[in-house]
């Protein structure tokens, strides 16, 4: 039972994370929300790129499009955290499909191209529409902490519990998807249009339904993101998001799961990591604070070079037949083809 | 094949546990106080040990509001690395720890939140931009921390129901605006107007203030530009057929250059009215002569400059005989002296010296609320111009400016200090007070 080993994989994780919340410092609770506001997005990018074979670079802003949904509707609606999540993934889910039929005839480059120009053009209509988006200085996102957790429950904790929560459900969804007749078709499409067109699949539209999850989960990983920062602006969300997201998908090993979650970490804790560095060797001025920026690329550098596959793909091969982490597995050298593109 | 699915989904959440612990012991073995060399002196509150204060804040040291601002958190650290050589503060050293943003409200809220919660700092100082700082003000309340001395004009951080432990420091746009229009409706009476503004808090709310002084009939085009935007010839051209013959801008140093630029080419010269913000004469000739270079034409940034009005609330850096200016001017040889000389050095060590001001006031062994208390009941003006506005129920900083023209690359103050308030109808006077000189030592006296 696939949904079974699924939910008891999130089971594992769910008591790690709350075991670890509460042992790590606030600050770790912190960066664990942000991992987790990321994994939600990268996890819908590297199923859109891994499994159905297109590549977007404009997740950044359906980011936006949840994470302005989610703040508009607790300022004006007062609708709780859950319902809101909810409505931002379905909000993003819609302005995905909209964008999807749309680029449905696009392929490949051409499609990265649509994409990034709505990664370019969305964040200024915040600034046009400044009576509904609070223009440049964005609206403002605030979480209250349930009353029933006591009133020095620490507030990060709560954010770590309900962002990872997301995430994990997420994850779960898109881990079935993957291995259910959808996942399946996807990668046929994925594999050769043609074949499958003649096997009777539906192309155009199996594609705007893996760019609808993706943007499904990019709108849930932008309201994450906004509770989780406290606002939402249209400087959060430009262009740099868009290919981050790509960046940690890539990182982290396209089209696997653990890969996102891989590459959110490195997104979030590497720069956060190599800035600390840099203080701690006195580093400070103009020039040397551009010298974390610069270790974050090489970093990235040496990750692909070393792990072309991503860390997923590397780890798989440095402890895939011989180490404890997969002594179950039983798989023969040329299984090694099917397993690229799992979940 | 299925079985080892799940094998490998639990070991990749073991080995991120162990990712996170082992980054969390990395943090965690600094250590905290050294022994005391003075029995008085306590750990009073976080970020506060026998020898130490820590501060923190969130400043663009890369990105596009880099350029110039860059310049402001190493010279407020200049004016700690000077307090602390000349016996800090109650013998403590002040630490001042400030992370890049890169103006990205996300990016503030993360390394605010590593400043609060993993560095324990005692408060934050000067955070740079509105929509960035905005960003972590509530968590920041939230949290009871104190929050100093916002660099942002924002009329937002005189908000005491809301965020009791916000301040801001330099003068408010809305308040400029009024200094500005004011002079403009006694210089310029019956000229045409037009407003160059950026479209954001910033601008509007300087257009607001110049609202309540000019009369509406003068004022000709209304023009704003998006600073994402680097073409401005739609604007200049609307404000050149509009017939303005007075152009007032609130707009920063890159878009005050734009425009000067652009209405060159356009051979439009009105007279240029420009805000604190983006006329500072050194950085903008560096700006005018750069741009146009990328254009392929040479100007002299100080010819373009001259002529410039403007308002100052600090000292102008072409008073060599002010006292707070040759203060600035040492400090800045002594620990700075590869940054220029500009107007943002001089707001970075004007800060800090508010700063000092705030915690000597709070006493030798303060909590977070001692220094919120110190600044409530007001601060003496030191190196501004115009006095403050704190108070219990008011977190605006510096009420007043002087008006003033740009000669040869510097400002020479045109007229006396005037003070004002925030309301419409508030009236705008001459400050009758004298600022005092600074300090000998060059630190306030508690």
């Amino acid at each position: 039972m696939t949904l079974a080993r699924h939910l008891a994989a999130a089971v594992v994780f769910a008591v790690l994370i709350v075991v670890l919340s509460i042992q790590l410092s606030a600050y770790r609770d912190y960066q664990m929300a942000e991992v987790a506001a990321y994994v939600t997005a990268v996890a819908g990018l590297t199923v859109l790129i891994g499994l159905s074979g297109q590549i977007s670079i404009g997740n950044g802003a359906f980011m936006a499009v949840g994470a302005y949904a989610s703040a508009l509707l607790l300022l004006h609606l007062g609708w709780p955290i859950e319902v809101v999540f909810l409505a931002s993934a379905v909000i993003a889910a819609l302005a995905g499909a909209i964008f999807g039929l749309a680029a449905a005839r696009l392929r490949g480059p051409y499609l990265a191209g649509a994409t990034l120009m709505l990664a370019v053009a969305l964040p200024s209509v915040a600034d046009q529409y400044q009576g509904v988006f609070g223009g440049d200085q964005g609206l403002s996102v605030t979480v209250t902490t349930p009353a029933f957790l006591g009133a020095s429950f620490p507030p990060t904790r709560w954010l770590a519990w309900l962002t990872c929560a997301a995430a994990l459900i997420t994850l779960v969804l898109l881990a079935n998807l993957g291995r259910s007749r959808v996942g399946r078709s996807w990668r046929a499409v994925r594999d050769d249009e043609v074949a499958a067109s003649l096997a009777g699949l539906n192309v155009a539209r199996l594609q705007i339904l893996a760019f609808v999850v993706s943007s499904a989960c990019a709108g849930l990983g932008g309201a994450l993101l906004a509770v989780v920062s406290g606002i939402v602006a249209p400087g959060a969300y430009t262009l740099t998001l868009s290919i981050a997201l790509l960046t940690a998908a890539v990182i982290g090993g396209l089209g696997t799961l653990p890969g996102a979650v891989w590459g959110s970490l490195v997104l979030v804790l590497v720069p956060s990591y190599l800035t600390n560095l840099g203080a701690s060797h006195g580093l400070s001025g103009a020039a040397s604070s551009s010298v974390p920026i610069a270790a974050y690329g090489v970093v990235l550098i040496v990750v692909m070079l070393v792990f072309p596959a991503g860390i997923q793909g590397g780890l798989r091969r440095l402890f895939g037949p011989a180490a404890g982490l997969n002594a179950l597995r039983r798989h023969a050298p040329a299984a090694e083809h099917q397993e690229e593109g799992t979940i | 094949m299925k079985r080892s699915h799940r094998v490998r989904v639990a070991g990749v959440a073991g080995i991120a546990a162990v990712a996170m612990v082992l980054a969390a012991c990395s943090s965690s073995s600094k250590s905290g106080s050294s022994s005391s060399s003075s029995a008085a002196l306590t750990a009073s509150a976080p970020g506060i040990t026998s020898t130490t204060i820590t501060i923190g804040s969130h400043q663009p040291l890369t990105g596009v509001a880099a350029p110039g601002y860059d310049e402001i958190a190493p010279a407020s650290n200049a004016y700690f690395k000077y307090v602390n050589a000349h016996g800090g503060i109650y013998g403590r050293k002040i630490v001042y720890k400030y992370l890049n943003d890169q103006y990205d409200p996300t990016i503030t809220s993360t390394v605010v939140h590593q400043l609060v919660l993993q560095d324990n700092v005692y408060a934050i100082f000067n955070g740079l931009g509105t929509p960035t700082h905005l960003a972590v003000a509530p968590y920041l309340n939230a949290q009871k921390v104190p929050d100093l001395f916002v660099a942002s004009g924002c009329e937002c951080w005189n908000d005491t129901s809301k965020l009791p432990y916000t301040f801001g420091w330099q003068l408010d746009y809305v308040r400029e605006g009024k200094i500005l229009g004011n002079y403009i409706k006694q210089h310029f009476a019956g000229k045409k107007i037009g407003y160059f503004y950026q479209d954001d808090e910033f601008g509007q709310d300087g257009v607001k203030g110049l609202n309540y002084e000019i009369p509406k009939s003068q004022v000709v085009a209304s023009e704003s530009y998006n600073p994402a935007v680097t073409n401005v010839a739609p604007q200049v051209t609307a404000l050149k057929a509009a017939g303005a013959q007075v152009v007032v801008s609130f707009s920063v140093p890159a878009f005050t250059a734009l425009l000067q630029l652009t209405s060159l080419k356009l051979s439009f010269s009105p007279q240029l009215v420009v805000s604190d913000v983006g006329s500072d004469p050194i950085t903008l000739a560096g700006l005018l002569e750069s741009f146009a270079k990328q254009g392929g034409a040479t100007v002299s940034g100080n010819t373009l400059t001259q002529g410039i009005i403007t308002d100052g609330y600090l000292p102008s850096l072409g008073d060599t005989n002010n006292t707070w200016i040759k203060l600035f001017t040492k400090i800045h040889s002594q620990y700075i002296p590869k940054l220029p000389m500009d107007g943002n050095v001089a707001y970075g060590l004007a800060a800090g010296y508010a700063f000092v001001q705030a915690m000597l006031k709070a006493g030798r062994n303060p909590t977070r609320q001692d220094v919120v208390n110190a600044i409530n009941g007001g601060l003496s003006q030191g190196p501004s111009v115009a006095p403050y506005a704190y108070t219990a129920s008011n977190h605006d900083g510096i009420t007043g400016a002087y008006m003033a023209e740009v000669k040869n690359g510097a400002l020479v103050p045109t007229g006396p200090v005037q003070v004002t308030d925030t309301s419409p109808t508030g009236a705008i006077t001459t400050y009758t007070g004298t600022q005092a000189a600074a300090p000998a030592s060059g630190i306030p006296s508690p």
